[in-house]
């Protein structure tokens, strides 16, 4: 499926900002066998003072911008041509989950694709009693690691509420599952947090929903801004696997991926730092449109 | 009558007589054999020639030193900012210099070993490719900063300074029990230690056998300025700020080597470069000496919460614009499991094994190495395998170690395999003894030495000592400073006189460029200069009250009654306690004097704190009246004291402009002040005209010019129009606009700037005024130009 994809995101500040510094995650890249870009775009109103085009360590697209004069707004849009190929449909090859452990453990390497990262606490996801609980109530040792992923990811999407005026991006994870409701950013580090309980390895992906469902199917959850995401990693074979809580399914041809990092902390679309003293309100906007 | 220690019939001294070392332990003065260890004999001769009373006189004054110098550390736990004395062990540590070089070549070998096992981990990542190292120990470390991967330091090397504590065993061989590299601490207190014991023990013997320690400062220098970042560039020291537990030794190590001590908010990245913020402009830095964690260093890439940070300082990093000493991210080399591995990883890397052996760790990762521990646990301490703490630091660690102890050997099993590879198990090793002072007596006590290292172009060069942490008992687990532990100097004794050094180079003598004022600090200093005035200025009227108090007896007296309502619209209330109603000015110079303590003289900072002692003293029940008035001008005289010290040594630097340009705005707008209370209100003035003279200091010259009582005019004549007293407005007006000549960019193009133009057209205004149209409305306009003055400063130099 191809899609051309738009999104805008502004920030206007009521005081105007000196020496902002912005680190810019909107652009998609390649993923073999997932993912195709053909083009990509990010343009920023007003023009930054420096921009320097880069890759993470995760291996996301990465725009460093500096304004050396106080600004009072920004205007971030991205234009993108990607494609997303069907997974082919195979059998579950991971291990058991009491099998995991051992396969972790011979993985030697660190690069970002590597299970280690993904399995202690990161600085969004902590360790989180009451969602460990959860997860190992929600899944069976005798199940595969797949298997498990499924059941947590079924539980999540069952016990929450998706409700976006319940929480904010700066929202603790314990805290929307104490209440049982948030938007996708929750769903996803609720089910990370009780993967990385049961000792598999999960990390957050950033990314685009397809705005208009194909005919006679609803319209998905999170379709109008930026969506999130999780993906695991069942083991040596079967390698990472992505779920998207929010809606209860595999990750297939409707969702584009941007980012992928340990939470939302690693992969945040805007990150800045700002010297203003003023409110900052902001607008965002997404079209993603078949080809 | 003072009275010499009688030596024993066998030779030892009395203070010897309760030295005993426990079996199995290793004792620094004694040996195996119960032999006093030669080195010491020259040391303890001395030591024998001094009465109890001397000794105890001696200590003292090596405390009083520690005082004076204002050296003190953090406690954590506690009041961030409550300052604790330098908890030193009189007795120095003494090791002979053949013992100190065999150690400290094996630390050499043990410093390039890290430097090649961080440069891995930020780079290749082959230690773990090949197994030496499991994956999990660095991915889930905190230390281990996923932006910094990929990023070489543009000195080619992570390591420039590092710190290794060191004990020795039973056996007497030298273990090492951790590495500090992210930034370490307790050079800069070595040289304090040095400097307090050579008060303690001033004779040349054995001092002059004593290996100097300046030399090793010098070539840490001159090795930071060859750095390639430099280029002409200026060096300076990144420090968190005055809560951090160290900030003594940044201010310390800043004067000491002439180098600027900053924070993160004073630096700017543009374009890749790290600028420095100062009243001249920015300024490029090639060189920082961090003492700030990782993590915190830039917000933007590290940790988001950081407020001490500088935001793109990682991105500077990526464009090698900046050489950071050590590099960010060598924290993670200070991992207690790292520990187990480190000897395997010597004998793949160097092809041979570590000559100094580290403390004996097991991870518990791994099944043979769990099992091990499970079975030796009670000659282990089991910790965090992520942990940084020292084998012997009390935190986290130990707890889970008490946990470990608590639990019956089928629990601890289990205990074990349920977080196995969060654990590392250590032996427990036991520290040798050293003597310490302890009531009339030296005791043996357990120890660790700091030694550090510095890369030089000639490679590691390591400070001969100075740092020992000695326990407070005889529990070797109470080595930490927070836990009640002491310090002390470590002496290297040569068999000779050693080699005089300092840190100043006679043979090529250069005068550095001591740099533009960053702007963060001048802007402490105008504010260490307006509060001091202003507490100056409370005392004053205070004193004023409280004379005419004296003299009425009646605090319901009219004219005494005008003098308190003058007090109270300067926002003074007479029927506060004294000191409430000087603590808060007082307070908040000493909070801006505490940030700019690199930046004016130890004398200085001792009277400030005098000051703050003598009002704690008062704060009792000080009667008012007579009492008090006596009480106030002793404060004022203090003040004076420390207005003096500053105004008569420091140098006419920036620095000094702007602590005097404060105290000129602070002084001219309180003069305006009175000035309108003692004259703006109606009816009879007569106590608050007197009043507003005597706070002008200025009762004699009106006798003198007016010889009548003093009316509405001649007050303005002396508080707002008089040139030359310096009470008055237009004094301190005149003073500041000089100031602002001097200033940076005062001129432009043959325009004056904003700030000069306004001081000059209020000078003029003032020159040229008669007392009768200075009415009650101009003086508070007068307050409102001050005010923009104010903020015109600011705006140009100080944000």
């Amino acid at each position: 499926m191809r899609y051309n994809i738009r999104l805008s995101i502004g920030y206007i500040y009521g005081a105007p900002s000196d020496h902002a510094r912005t680190l810019v995650r909107l652009l998609p890249s390649d993923l073999p066998g997932r993912q195709l870009v053909s083009s990509r775009l990010l343009s920023v109103y007003p023009m930054p003072d420096e921009r320097r085009d880069t890759t993470d360590f995760f291996g996301n697209a990465m725009s460093v911008l500096a304004f050396h004069q106080p600004i009072e707004q920004i205007d971030l849009t991205v234009a993108a041509r990607a494609e997303r190929l069907q997974p082919s449909d195979s059998l579950d090859l991971s291990p058991s989950l009491g099998a995991l452990a051992p396969e972790v453990a011979q993985y030697r390497s660190l690069e970002a694709a590597a299970p280690h990262h993904y399995l202690g606490p990161s600085k969004r996801i902590g360790l989180e009693p009451a969602i460990a609980e959860f997860a190992a109530a929600s899944s069976d040792p005798r199940l595969t690691v797949l298997q498990t992923v499924d059941a947590i990811t079924s539980a999540v999407h069952s016990v929450m509420r998706f409700d976006p005026g319940a929480t904010d991006v700066d929202t603790p994870t314990g805290e929307a599952f104490a209440n049982r409701h948030g938007v996708c950013q929750d769903f996803s580090h609720i089910t990370i947090a009780a993967l990385r309980s049961l000792g598999i390895p999960a990390r957050y992906v950033s990314g685009f929903l397809r705005t208009i469902p194909p005919a006679g199917q609803p319209r998905l959850e999170g379709a109008d801004a930026m969506h999130a995401w999780v993906a695991a990693w069942c083991g040596a074979e079967a390698g990472w696997i992505e779920f998207d809580p929010t809606n209860a399914c595999m990750v297939g041809t409707d969702h584009v991926a941007v980012a992928y990092g340990r939470d939302y902390a690693d992969v945040a679309p805007v990150k800045g730092v700002l010297r203003t003293s003023g409110d900052q309100t902001s607008q965002h906007s997404v079209d993603v449109e078949p080809v | 009558m003072t009275r010499q220690m009688e030596p024993l019939s066998d030779g030892l001294p009395a203070f010897l007589t309760n030295y005993t070392v426990s079996p199995g332990i290793s004792d620094e003065l004694f040996d195996a054999n119960g032999e006093m260890r030669p080195v010491w004999s020259a040391f303890l001769q001395q030591l024998a020639k001094l009465s109890p009373d001397q000794v105890v006189e001696r200590f003292a004054r090596g405390d009083q030193y520690l005082r004076d110098a204002g050296v003190f550390y953090r406690q954590y736990s506690s009041d961030p900012l409550q300052e604790r004395q330098w908890p030193l062990s009189h007795i120095p540590v003494i090791l002979h210099e053949s013992e100190w070089d065999a150690i400290c070549a094996g630390l050499a070998q043990r410093a390039d070993l890290l430097e090649r096992v961080v440069a891995d981990l930020y780079g290749s990542g082959q230690l773990v490719k090949d197994g030496h190292l499991p994956a999990s120990l660095i991915a889930q470390n905190a230390e281990w900063h996923r932006p910094l991967v990929g990023i070489t330091p543009a000195s080619g090397h992570f390591l420039h300074l590092i710190a290794f504590e060191i004990g020795r065993s039973p056996d007497g061989s030298w273990l090492v029990l951790g590495d500090r590299t992210q930034a370490p601490s307790g050079a800069g207190f070595a040289l304090e230690n040095r400097m307090a014991t050579a008060r303690i023990f001033p004779g040349p013997v054995p001092r002059a056998n004593v290996r100097r320690l300046a030399g090793f400062f010098n070539a840490f220098r001159n090795a930071m300025d060859a750095l390639p970042g430099l280029h002409g560039r200026r060096a300076a020291i990144l420090s968190p700020g005055p809560g951090n537990d160290t900030y003594f030794e940044h201010t310390y190590v800043a004067r000491y080597l002439g180098l600027p001590l900053l924070e993160g908010e004073d630096l700017v990245v543009e374009n890749g470069a790290v600028q420095v913020r100062t009243v001249s402009g920015p300024q490029t830095v090639g060189v920082l000496w961090r003492r700030l964690d990782a993590a915190y260093a830039d917000p933007l890439e590290l940790d988001e919460t950081s407020q001490i940070g500088t935001p793109g300082l990682v991105d500077a990093l990526r464009q090698s614009n900046v050489d950071i000493v050590n590099a960010l991210g060598t924290g993670i080399l200070e991992t207690r499991a790292l520990l187990a591995f480190l000897p395997k990883i010597a004998e793949v890397l160097n092809g041979e094994p570590l000559q100094l052996p580290n403390i004996a760790t097991w991870w518990c990762g791994q099944p043979s190495e769990r099992s091990f521990v499970k079975a030796n646990a009670e000659n282990m301490y089991i910790g965090e395998a992520l942990s940084r703490a020292l084998p012997f630091d009390i935190g986290n660690a130990s707890s889970l170690a008490r946990e470990a102890r608590s639990l019956t050997d089928d629990a601890l099993s289990d205990w074990i395999d349920a977080n196995a590879p969060n654990l590392v198990g250590q032996e427990a090793v036991t520290l040798s003894t050293t003597p310490c002072w302890v009531e009339g007596r030296l005791m043996p006590r357990p120890m660790s030495i700091r030694v550090f290292a510095a890369r030089t172009p000639q490679g590691w060069t390591f400070l001969p000592g100075g740092y020992a942490r000695v326990g407070r008992t005889g529990d070797t687990t109470a080595l930490s400073m927070q836990q009640g532990g002491s310090v002390a100097d470590v002496w290297v004794m040569c068999d000779g006189p050693a080699v005089p050094e300092t840190l100043f180079d006679h043979e090529s003598f250069r005068r550095e460029d001591t740099g533009a004022l960053p702007s963060r600090a001048a802007d402490n200093l105008y504010w260490l200069g307006r509060y001091v005035e202003r507490t100056e200025g409370v005392i004053r009227l205070l004193r004023g009250y409280h004379l005419r108090l004296a003299e009425t007896g009646d605090p319901n007296d009219g004219s005494l009654l005008r003098v308190a309502d003058l007090l109270r619209t300067l926002l003074i209330d007479v029927t506060q306690p004294i000191h409430a109603a000087i603590e808060p000015s007082l307070a908040a110079a000493r909070v801006c004097a505490g940030k700019v303590r690199d930046r004016f003289s130890v004398d200085g900072w001792a009277a400030l704190t005098d000051l703050v002692n003598s009002l704690e003293a008062i704060s009792g029940n000080l009667p008012p009246g007579d009492d008090a008035a006596r009480e106030l001008g002793i404060l004022l005289r203090k003040i004076t004291g420390f207005n003096g010290l500053v105004h008569e040594n420091m140098h006419r630097t920036s620095a000094w402009r702007f602590l005097t340009f404060g105290r000129a705005v602070e002084r001219a707008d309180a003069a305006a002040a009175v000035a309108v209370a003692a004259t703006g209100g109606t009816g009879s003035a007569s106590g608050l005209l007197d009043m507003a003279i005597e706070y002008g200091d200025s009762r004699v010259t009106h006798q003198r010019r007016y010889r009548i009582d003093p009316t509405r005019e001649t007050v303005i004549d002396l508080l707002a129009l008089d040139a030359h007293n310096p009470r008055s407005v237009l004094f301190q007006v005149t003073s500041m606009r000089r100031i602002a000549e001097d200033l940076p960019k005062a001129r432009v193009e043959g325009r004056v700037s904003e700030l000069l133009g306004s001081l000059l057209r209020l000078e003029t205004e003032l020159v040229i005024a008669h007392p009768k149209s200075v009415t009650p409305s101009v003086l508070i306009d007068l307050r409102s130009a001050l005010a923009e003055v104010s903020s015109e400063l600011s705006a140009a130099y100080l944000i």
